[in-house]
């Protein structure tokens, strides 16, 4: 049964997808390592990270398209799933600097020792070792994201009730996560690390270890979409998404649906955010705030939604553009984001895939339904259906 | 004919919004295998009636019983589905960006829990009793078209073949024929017909000809509560029926 | 070296002489008691201090004053006395009596006349004694309030004497409590005592509570529980008060929301249309009151006080405005898709933000209070800015007009008929686009002026729109969305708790816990407080 369903997680499209992650996995950082400096396809050092951010913040796009194009929830406060499990890996990482900070004290970070702080607090046990820091990183975020979803799904909040309050959810965390008495390093958040598993962070081989790790983590979250969208389930999803009454008229508890995605999806934003971390180097509660969150919609909305591949498409150009603009006029970067938030919702609404395979589909329909005017006994009735 | 024996056993039903009755002491009685149509004026409570049995408003007071034993009124939507309750809504609801025979997959009766929808793998029983339904609702040419391509009627006759993979006892059919030819809805009251022999099937209708093909007994609902039940010939004598109905 | 500083000071003594020559020509007895501060030691000085005041000459306070300021000082080589103010090296001269300048003296001419806390005590009370007698109404009021702090028992007698001649009623009650102070401190008789408690009491504020605390330590044992019910009954009251000032604060606050959640409770609440640039909006209205100031202040100066009531009607067609352009530009294609709207209306946000940026810089802008805004005043225990009390009449007077205009308007009545039933309203021949973009233009209108409002108590920077949003939609989806008297349930209802679990919790966590509050109340009730009931809600 599971492994039927992992292969029809593998179609010819999704195939390609992931081997093309792989190729990428394995190209970027060989060519960086291996190849002499100059080399006209050398990826230079400062790309590797850069690329590496870009493919975490795919997976994170990817992990909203699952439940805003496939389930039909809006929610504004993925950064959070996304911020957290970076706060997880960064106090793994912050853990791991050991007597190395500037005050040298071998438990306690630099941050504590400046609050003047006697003991680790109770939380940050267990973070020195990596095992469980990686099950933190899944393990909180997709706890929020149950507990949220709980509530909410439960008591049928949905459309734009849920996506206000998903971004007073993430609001809260930024808010909380500011207060130094929080434990977390409050304003400036988590730094200055140093090597993650015994490796130093500032070397190439680790740069592209991240890098592979990011590359590969993209394509298994791709499978699982995959395997998620393309079986049954995947079509509740879709049925939740479209109509939602309709769906549960017919037994399915639409609650138990939304909050599954909605786990899942967390989870994967999380691991987005732990591999994040090591590679900008810096967590703090900037990504807590509610502008990220709507930046993730708008990578997957310029992709396209509801499609798998348009979510990384989306982020990864939004990202590039991001940083190419901001080298160039900084002080137009927010022009041209806005204008493309309204560019895209009013001109382009299923986004590049979605315009590019929604032209495509239409032919086919058209002729389909030609064929079928001819078969069918059932004259074809022409009344348009009452709009809403 | 006592509580037990019933499938569908309303009494005393009543629910008001913001003050307004819209069920006003309902009773209502439908057997096993029965066919019975309701007609009435615009509010008289047809479509809360159904919300009420399939548990999408819970009624202030009064009773409704499943089966006889089963309480309603403390089950949610997907619990009554699943007791083997069908409703067809008044205006054509299929999930549009699926396929024809991906809507029926979806009704097909199954288990509804996410990990089983998961890794759900259709069997060739499964496979033959859709295409069974697609041939009955005529729609196998259409198969792998997506539902939103469909004719308001066809959309009808899809909506009633999810009915049918649901595989209910009871199956509520609101306004089935409107935006369907003549023809179709003589067709669709044969089908109607034909469900009745194995199930109970309610519907409400406007289309008098539609009410009369069907040849069930009637029930006239006006402002909220039964004004008049029995032959479709015997209702429409009724003075009060013409009076509030019929004579408008 | 030396011979030129002999020579300054000669020069100075001279013209000094010049000058006092006419007042020595009267023969004043309060001249001669002034000069004789000068002499002796502090014994003599005190016994000066006490005849100066015997005289109950008004003039003599001034002098006092300077005394015990340290400005008094007298003239080397001469008789005269002098008040001298200045740094360096010259200081600017005066009659102590008359005020009248003297002109500029070297200072190695002058001598102060030194004063120790004995003596400045025995100013203050003597100062306080000559101002009980004589002065305005207020003057004779500092004085009182003034010997209350001092509370010295030989007061009493004076204070006696100034009570009986005060006509005065607030002065009077100042006296007397002044009086209670004073006898507490004194050997009274214990009724005496109590029925200074008791004076003290009424009074009922910190000094009050303070006083009676400070004679806790030293009462005798009849006098014990007087003191401590007076000082419960006092307690008792300021906690009253102080719940009070937090409620006022709140409501202050809950105005804030509600002037920053009205036109979204139009936009959002009877549209539908979830306006993400609802901050932005509310941030031009700001920097219209900006602009307007700006020009006020480079070409009218004069007319600054009225720079607000020109600033309101501007600002609301300014934004009125512009969001009708943002309605038929943007919002309007998107109709029936409300999480399209949000998307495309943050895009706004961020453009309208950064056009901000561009124009007026990213640094917070000085918008200035007009005079009728600016300080404060004391209603019974509680301080109130003016500032805060406009912006809570003004968010009432928007609330209302608001009401009546979409109750009892004619484009009240067609908003609600488009709102209720686009396609039936359409049929009757309203013109619904029209609707749809005055309804909007009216939203963002009413946030134009709020802007206006919050200008005076906010920054008015690029970011002032964002720390908005979050709150205003949490104001309308709690209120209850299509309801305006839900947003202002909302707004006040959120405003006084967040005031309320400040001081338990701190200003951050108090914010997060009503957040999570609000949170956790949609899932509740997912339509708000005032919610709609029936079959037309899931439609």
């Amino acid at each position: 049964m599971i492994t039927q369903t992992l292969f029809r997680a593998l179609d010819r499209k999704a195939i390609f997808v992931v081997l093309a992650l792989l190729v990428v996995a394995v190209a970027v950082p060989a060519s960086n390592l291996y190849l002499p400096a100059g080399h006209p396809l050398r990826v230079p050092n400062h790309f590797v990270p850069l690329f590496g951010k870009y493919l975490t913040y795919a997976m994170l796009a990817l992990a909203l398209d699952l439940v805003w194009g496939y389930c039909g929830i809006l929610s504004l406060g993925h950064g959070a799933f996304f911020a957290l499990g970076g706060y997880a890996m960064g106090m793994y990482l912050m853990r791991q600097i050991g007597d190395r900070g500037v005050y040298a004290n071998p438990i306690l970070p630099d941050f504590m020792v400046f609050l003047n702080w006697k003991e680790l607090p109770w939380f940050w046990h267990g973070f020195d070792m990596f095992w469980f820091a990686a099950l933190m990183v899944v393990l909180v975020p997709g706890l929020l994201a149950f507990v949220f979803g709980w509530f909410a799904f439960r008591s049928r909040v949905t459309g734009v009730y849920l996506s206000i309050i998903s971004q007073a959810m993430t609001y809260a965390l930024l808010l909380a996560f500011f207060r130094n008495d929080m434990g977390f390093g409050g304003n400036n958040g988590l730094t200055d690390f140093k090597d993650i598993l015994g490796a130093p962070l500032q070397s190439g081989t680790t740069r592209a270890a991240l890098f592979a790790a990011s590359a590969i983590a993209l394509a298994l979250a791709f499978l699982v979409c995959s395997a998620i969208v393309r079986s049954k389930l995947g079509k509740v999803l879709v049925a939740v998404r479209d109509a939602e009454s309709r769906t549960r008229f017919l037994g399915y508890r639409v609650d138990h649906y939304k909050l599954f995605a909605f786990t899942a999806s967390a989870v994967m934003a999380g691991i987005a955010g732990a591999l994040y971390v090591p590679q900008v180097g810096i967590i703090n509660p900037g990504e807590f705030a509610p502008a990220n969150s709507i930046e993730i919609v708008i990578w997957t909305a310029v992709g396209g939604r509801g499609t798998l591949i348009g979510p990384i498409i989306g982020a990864v150009l939004v990202n590039a553009g991001k940083s190419w603009f901001t080298g160039i006029f900084p002080e137009f970067w927010l022009f041209a984001l806005g204008g493309l938030f309204v560019a895209v919702t009013i001109f382009l609404p299923k986004g590049i895939v979605g315009a590019f395979t929604g032209g495509w589909s239409a032919l086919k329909a058209r002729r389909a339904s030609a064929r079928a005017e001819e078969g069918t006994g059932l004259s074809g009735d022409l009344e348009p259906s009452p709009a809403e | 004919m006592g509580r037990q024996e019933t499938l569908l056993y309303l009494d005393g039903v009543c629910v008001s919004f913001d003050g307004f009755r819209a069920i006003n002491n309902l009773s209502l009685i439908v057997g096993h295998n029965e066919l019975q149509a309701i007609i009435g004026p615009n509010g008289a409570g047809k479509t809360t009636m159904m919300d009420i049995i399939t548990g999408k408003t819970r009624p202030d007071e009064g009773e409704v019983y499943f089966s006889g034993t089963v309480d309603l009124t403390r089950l949610d939507e997907a619990a009554i589905a699943e007791l083997g309750i069908g409703r067809k809504f008044q205006k054509p609801t299929v999930f549009e960006s699926h396929t024809v025979w991906d809507n029926l997959e979806l009704a097909l009766k199954k288990p509804r829990d996410v990990f089983s929808a998961w890794f759900y793998h259709p069997s060739e029983e499964d496979t033959d009793r859709i295409g069974e339904i697609l041939e009955t609702v005529r729609l196998t040419a259409r198969a792998q078209e997506r539902a939103a391509n469909l004719s308001h009627g066809q959309k009808q006759w899809l909506e009633i073949g999810m009915l049918l993979a649901q595989d209910p006892q009871l199956l509520l059919v609101d306004e089935p024929v409107a935006g369907m030819t003549d023809a179709e809805t003589v067709e669709t009251a044969k089908l109607l017909k034909d469900i009745a022999t194995t199930r109970s099937v309610v519907v409400v209708e406007h289309d008098m000809s539609f009410i009369r093909d069907l040849a069930a007994r009637v029930t006239v609902l006006a402002e909220g509560s039964v004004l008049a039940q029995g032959s479709l010939d015997h209702v429409s004598a009724d003075p009060r029926v013409i009076e509030s109905y019929l004579g408008r | 070296m030396s011979a030129i500083r002999l020579a300054i000071s000669m020069i100075a003594a001279l013209l000094l002489l010049a000058a006092a020559a006419p007042s020595m020509a009267q023969t004043d007895p309060l001249q001669a008691l002034v000069r004789a501060l000068p002499k002796g030691g502090y014994g003599d000085r005190e016994k000066v201090i006490l005849e100066l005041a015997a005289t109950g000459d008004a003039r003599v306070a001034k002098v006092l004053d300077a005394l015990g300021r340290g400005d008094l000082y007298a003239v080397k080589d001469s008789a005269a006395v002098v008040t001298a103010t200045g740094r360096g090296s010259t200081m600017d001269t005066a009659d102590p009596l008359s005020g009248e300048t003297l002109g500029k003296m070297d200072k190695g001419a002058l001598d102060r006349i030194r004063v120790n806390n004995r003596l400045r005590r025995a100013i203050d009370s003597a100062v306080g004694q000559l101002t009980l007698m004589g002065g305005s109404p207020a003057m004779r009021l500092a004085a009182a309030r003034s010997m209350l702090k001092t509370a010295d028992p030989d007061s009493i007698e004076v204070l006696d004497k100034a009570i009986a001649a005060e006509s005065d009623t607030a002065a009077r009650i100042a006296m007397e409590e002044a009086r209670a102070a004073a006898v507490l401190k004194s050997a009274a008789p214990l009724a005496d005592k109590v029925a200074a408690v008791d004076t003290l009491v009424a009074r009922g504020d910190r000094e009050a509570l303070a006083l009676l605390t400070g004679a806790r330590g030293d009462a005798s044992a009849e006098l014990l529980p007087a003191i401590g019910a007076g000082i419960a009954t006092i307690e008792d009251r300021l906690a009253f008060w102080s719940a009070m000032q937090n409620v006022w604060y709140g409501l202050s606050l809950g105005s804030v929301l509600l002037l920053a959640a009205i036109g979204l409770a139009i936009t959002f609440g009877v549209m539908g249309v979830i306006n993400m640039a609802h901050g932005e909006i509310v941030m031009l209205g700001a920097y219209t009151t900006f602009a307007v100031q700006e020009v006020i202040r480079n070409s009218f100066p004069g007319l600054f006080d009225y720079s607000l009531a020109i600033a309101l009607p501007l600002a609301f067609l300014v934004t009125g405005a512009a969001g009708i352009a943002i309605e038929r530009g943007i919002i309007r294609w998107l109709y029936g898709r409300p999480l399209e709207t949000l998307l495309a209306t943050w895009g706004l946000s961020l453009i309208l933000q950064q056009a901000v940026r561009t124009i007026f810089g990213p640094n917070n802008r000085e918008v200035g209070n007009p005079s009728w805004m600016s300080g404060a005043f004391e209603l019974w225990g509680l301080s109130i800015t003016w500032n805060r009390l406009w912006i809570v009449v003004f968010a009432l007077i928007v609330f209302a007009v608001l009401l009546a205009v979409l109750n009892r308007t004619p484009l009240g009545l067609q908003m609600r008929a488009v709102t209720q039933n686009r396609r039936m309203a359409s049929s009757m021949g309203i013109r619904t686009p029209w609707v749809d973009a005055l309804t909007f233009g009216l939203g963002s209108g009413i946030a134009g002026i709020a802007g206006v409002a919050l200008s005076q108590i906010d920054n008015v920077s690029p970011n002032l729109g964002q720390s908005y949003i979050i709150d205003s939609f949490m104001v309308v989806v709690f209120g209850g969305v299509g309801n305006l008297w839900g947003t202002l349930v909302g707004a006040l209802t959120l405003g006084v708790a967040n005031k309320f679990l400040e001081p338990y919790a701190g200003a951050v966590l108090g914010k997060i816990l009503i957040l999570v509050f609000i949170i956790l109340f949609i899932q509740r009730r997912p339509r708000g407080l005032f919610a709609l009931k029936g079959r037309a809600v899931d439609a």
